[in-house]
């Protein structure tokens, strides 16, 4: 018995339940989007399009925008 | 209980692309800063006016500004691969929960980074017109999203085709598909080349192995870290879904 409840733990061919799409969705649309607007901010904020105004948030990420291969200058 | 399953791997794929951000870090101060720094000191050479005091000095740009992007960049796609993660687990195909995230980590670098990079590679500073931004933000963008967009396509494709095919011929399909697919897209958009004639050509390329550099490390670190985070927090999941499979078995054996 014990056996039998320790060995789907430690079997990595073991495949868990499927989540149900109405419990994802929720969270995938309010982090999603969440997650989205950090991303804008790192890679375009002050490039073609501005949210805020002046060029600190460029300047500050500049060197990771040109390193995570955002277009820059 | 669901829910909670799904804030759980959501929190834990953030702590993952925390992890793997840094390590990421790690390689693109180290392989990268010195490529960037060039470029700038080849800017300056080639500049006929200067601009006025920079608003950030270059030593808070290649540290605080580089850890802030490289980090925030990790924990968002921390973030949205578990939420993929939670749509593919158990629908794409009988991986358990580690293969699952390393197979997810990889189809994210191809699909986020490695396309896109192909057709508009990362490109060290002065070597793109400042004119184009707009053009080239746009184009950089519609291409991720394609290649995305294209993957799932691929999956959906190959789960299709497979119970007609078999997995191995259903998955060489969904692959030449996607590779058509990207190719057709590679054809039709517009492509940029602004570098300088007269910008060196090995900087140029060590800037954007170490670009990809950076990109290998943060998907590989991210599938290897939210692997096992994952495999923990679905441990009574699993342990469900393989009880149920074993009974059937378990009674059938004799003892
Ligand atoms: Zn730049």
């Amino acid at each position: 018995m014990a056996q039998s409840v320790a060995q789907p733990t430690t079997n990595p061919t073991a495949v868990p339940a499927k989540l149900p799409i109405g419990a994802i969705v929720p969270w995938a649309v309010f982090f999603g989007i969440l997650m989205l607007v950090l991303l804008y901010f790192v890679g375009a904020e002050q490039g073609a399009t501005s949210v805020v105004a002046g060029e600190d948030v460029h300047e500050w990420v500049h060197d990771a925008r040109h390193l995570l291969g955002f277009p820059c200058h | 209980m669901n829910s909670a399953t799904v804030r759980n791997l959501l929190v834990r794929g953030m702590l993952a692309g925390l992890a793997a951000g840094l390590l990421a870090l790690v390689v693109a101060y180290f392989l990268g800063e010195s490529r960037v720094d060039a470029a700038i000191a080849f800017e300056e050479a080639h500049a006929h006016e200067h601009g006025g005091v920079e608003a950030v000095s270059r030593t808070m740009q290649s540290t605080a500004g580089l850890s802030t992007g490289v980090l925030v960049y990790g924990v968002a796609f921390g973030g949205i691969a578990a939420l993929a993660y939670c749509f593919a687990l158990g629908r794409v195909g009988r991986f358990g929960p580690r293969a699952s995230a390393l197979l997810l980590a990889a189809a994210g670098l191809v699909a986020v980074y490695v396309v896109p990079f192909l057709k508009y590679p990362a490109n060290p500073p002065a070597t793109s017109d400042p004119e184009t931004i707009d053009q080239r933000t746009t184009l950089y963008f519609l291409m991720v999203v394609l290649s995305v967009l294209l993957a799932v396509a691929a999956v959906i494709l190959g789960k299709r085709l497979a119970p007609r095919l078999g997995n191995w011929n259903a998955t060489l399909a969904a692959g030449a598909f996607f590779v058509l697919a990207v190719g057709l897209a590679y054809a039709f958009l517009p492509s940029y080349n602004e570098v300088p004639k007269d910008f060196p050509a090995t900087l140029l390329w060590q800037f954007r192995l170490a670009a990809l550099a950076v990109q290998v490390t943060l998907w590989t670190v991210f599938g290897l870290v939210f692997g096992v985070l994952a495999e923990r927090a679905l441990a009574p999941r699993t342990a469900a879904a393989g009880e149920e499979a074993a009974h059937p078995r378990a009674a059938a054996v004799p003892h």
